[in-house]
């Protein structure tokens, strides 16, 4: 079985599915951020290009036991990527500090087999030219490149966010490797109005997510998506560096394929 | 190389052209096949112009018609590749009559899929990529080396034969060279072994890597997980019998007779064998799957089936209808003796690969991968049937043509027709 790469910094998310309001801000702050142009028919949710998705979550009881959740999901960034190997142009890799999954869009061809290989859906592809309304070019972001028709591309932990931290850590005379929990923060983070998303590095225990994650995982509610639950399942384990929350069980056995005869 | 190689044609007594068949069932069979190359040219043009939108291919089927048919065409194209192994390197004299139609169906299978792919890519400019960054951990990436490379042994291996055309048989150094050509061809034929070989793997291999994705993966030796070796048996069990299914076509299609009987004989035998053996690992490997790998991963059996279009007929279809039933028919010698009992299983077998295809390319990415998604369901439209038809027309239109003006066939009474 592939083990799961390591590095010294690991920027990761605690998502708190219990405070999640399912209001959809974290993917409209992601859409503005990372120039994703709008869609001429959003209605059509499978070419619909989104690089977090929030899923409605539902236990499927009736009326009084009925509850929902929601789930915002970005790109697992996986400790080992399903998506990573499969890629024969290498425009997708997974081998800078920090953790997180590139993607080399001027190089991709365009295959979707990325797509195929990802188990969480987080790889869009653009299936019609980009187009902004008159005069919403001047909303793009000017540090991140706005992607031709025909690639696929994914969430980035809004990476560019990241190099501007560490610029002005340089400015400023400090280790870029060791910023300051809050310092380097991805727009859906920053825009939820909940806090239902932590961002930071998962093994800096000076950042609040490392103590999130910590005491969730003491309390047995913190999950990854697709955690095994068999010690015989031989495929690897994509291992993401996205943790979810939930005080309800039932959301946390609904996000892995438990079936009562495949626990150990 | 074989000292004592032969060229399928010129070494027969009575080398030259076969009859050629009444010219208007020709050029009417031709004109039907080009208007549906132009429609699928224009669905190409739509596809080129305003982006894969075109199609009803989306975020969850990445993969569609477009892929299932180039799977499909590149398994039975194995003909090729497979007929080159028996005639060239292990010396099957009688595989003479077949291995020019193998090799054209080879070419038009691999430049077809390579035509097709040109559109499913979302940047076919960059096509090239594949080569300059390659990821040696991808089995697409051995896919692409592979598949342009046995193209270009392909073209090697038709080009004696468009040079074998009477006009330019009659310019001596094109006579000369391709004459020459054919003394070179036992290399080429073990190229194209070795070449599609692999990529016949790594196709399967595709599939059964994607460990996200518990319907396609597999577990294997080494790198290679057990569709690696399924999809290769699968291709060499059905190459040979597509390949005899277009000859009986054209057979009727002209009302020559072009192909002795025991060459198909010797076809079926050797088909026979290896789809027992294709249907024997197929069904080990899918009891496997259900009862160990699939528990594993949370699923069961039932949960990877859905409805009609991803129903368990197809997985039976696949592996009794498809598998079973053609091994006994090209097995017991009182029903591969029998033309249509022989052709039947040639189609089931073909049917069967097709089945193969379209489920490890389309299921796999219809069943959920997240447990509290809903299954999504799949259908090209036109724009794909259209590029899809189109290849069809392409490969009518280059067999018709290579029939109709290069000496593929040997002359001469070559054996008594089983459909007369």
């Amino acid at each position: 079985m592939t083990a799961a790469k390591n590095f010294a910094i690991t920027w990761g998310m605690v998502i708190d599915v219990d405070k999640c309001t399912g209001c959809g801000a974290c993917m409209v702050a992601c859409q503005a951020e990372n120039n994703i142009a709008p869609a001429t028919d959003a209605s059509d949710k499978l070419k619909a290009l989104n690089w977090l998705v929030v899923y409605e979550l539902a236990n499927k009881k009736p009326f009084p036991e009925h509850d929902v959740a929601y789930l915002p999901r970005p790109c697992q960034q996986c400790g080992n990527p399903p998506c990573v190997s499969v890629c024969p142009v290498t425009a997708t890799d997974k081998n800078e500090e920090g953790g997180i999954v590139s993607q080399v869009t001027p190089r991709c061809i365009g295959c979707r087999y990325c797509m195929a290989a990802c188990p969480f859906h987080a790889r869009y592809f653009n299936w019609f030219d980009p187009v902004w309304p008159k005069g919403m070019e001047k909303t793009l972001t000017p540090d991140v490149s706005v992607r031709p028709r025909g690639v696929v591309e994914k969430c980035t932990f809004c990476h560019h966010r990241w190099m501007a931290a560490k610029d002005k850590a340089i400015v400023e005379g400090r280790n870029p490797n060791e910023l300051a929990d809050g310092e380097y923060v991805p727009a859906c983070a920053q825009m939820c109005p909940n806090g239902a998303i932590v961002f930071g590095d998962l093994k800096n225990s000076d950042h609040a997510i490392y103590q999130i994650l910590r005491a969730a995982s003491a309390k047995g509610i913190a999950f990854q998506l697709l955690s095994r639950t068999h010690k015989k399942d031989r495929r690897p384990n994509p291992e993401p560096q996205v943790y979810y929350l939930s005080r309800r069980k039932w959301v946390r056995d609904l996000a892995s394929f438990r079936l009562p005869k495949t626990r150990d | 190389m074989h000292d004592n190689a032969v060229s399928p044609v010129s070494s027969y007594p009575d080398s030259g052209h076969a009859p050629r068949g009444s010219f208007f069932r020709f050029a009417a069979l031709m004109l039907v096949a080009a208007a549906f190359f132009v429609w699928g040219l224009y669905a190409s043009y739509l596809t080129l112009r305003n982006g894969l939108g075109v199609t009803n291919l989306d975020n969850y089927f990445g993969f569609g018609l477009w892929i299932t048919l180039d799977l499909a065409v590149i398994a039975l194209g194995a003909g090729a590749f497979f007929s080159g192994l028996l005639f060239y390197i292990l010396n099957l004299k009688p595989l003479r009559y077949i291995v020019n139609l193998a090799v054209i169906i080879g070419f038009v299978s691999y430049s077809g899929a390579i035509l097709v792919l040109m559109l499913d890519v979302g940047q076919p400019i960059r096509s090239w990529f594949g080569y300059w960054h390659a990821n040696i951990h991808s089995m697409l990436t051995e896919v692409i080396f592979c598949i342009t490379l046995y193209l270009i042994v392909l073209s090697i291996e038709y080009l004696p034969l468009i040079l074998g055309w009477k006009k330019a048989d009659k310019v001596p150094f094109l006579h000369h060279f391709g004459h020459n050509l054919h003394k070179l061809m036992p290399l080429f034929a073990g190229m194209g072994i070795f070449l599609s070989f692999f990529h016949q793997g790594s196709l399967g291999g595709m599939y059964g890597v994607l460990f996200g994705r518990p319907f396609s993966f597999r577990t294997g030796v080494f790198i290679w997980p057990w569709t690696f070796f399924l999809f290769v048996l699968s291709a060499i069990a059905t190459g040979p019998l597509f390949t005899s299914l277009i000859a009986a076509i054209i057979e009727k299609c002209s009302r020559r007779h072009l192909i002795p009987w025991h060459v198909r004989d010797l076809l079926a035998r050797i088909s026979g064998v290896l789809l027992a053996l294709y249907t024997l690992a197929k069904g080990v490997d899918t009891l496997y799957w259900a009862v160990k790998l699939l528990p594993r991963a949370g699923l069961d059996f039932n949960s990877v089936f859905h409805g009609w279009a991803y129903g368990k007929w197809m997985l039976f279809c696949e592996i009794f209808v498809c598998g079973l039933a053609p091994c006994v028919l090209l097995l017991v010698n009182r029903f591969r003796s029998t033309p249509k009992f022989f052709y039947l299983a040639s189609f089931l077998a073909c049917a069967g690969v097709v089945i193969n295809r379209y489920v490890q390319t389309v299921q796999t990415l219809a069943v959920p991968s997240m447990p509290f998604e809903t299954w999504q369901s799949y259908s090209p439209n036109w724009v794909e049937w259209a590029a899809g038809i189109m290849i069809i027309a392409y490969g009518v239109l280059v067999i018709g043509f290579s029939f109709r003006y290069l000496p593929i066939f040997p002359s001469k009474n070559p054996g008594r027709a089983h459909y007369d």
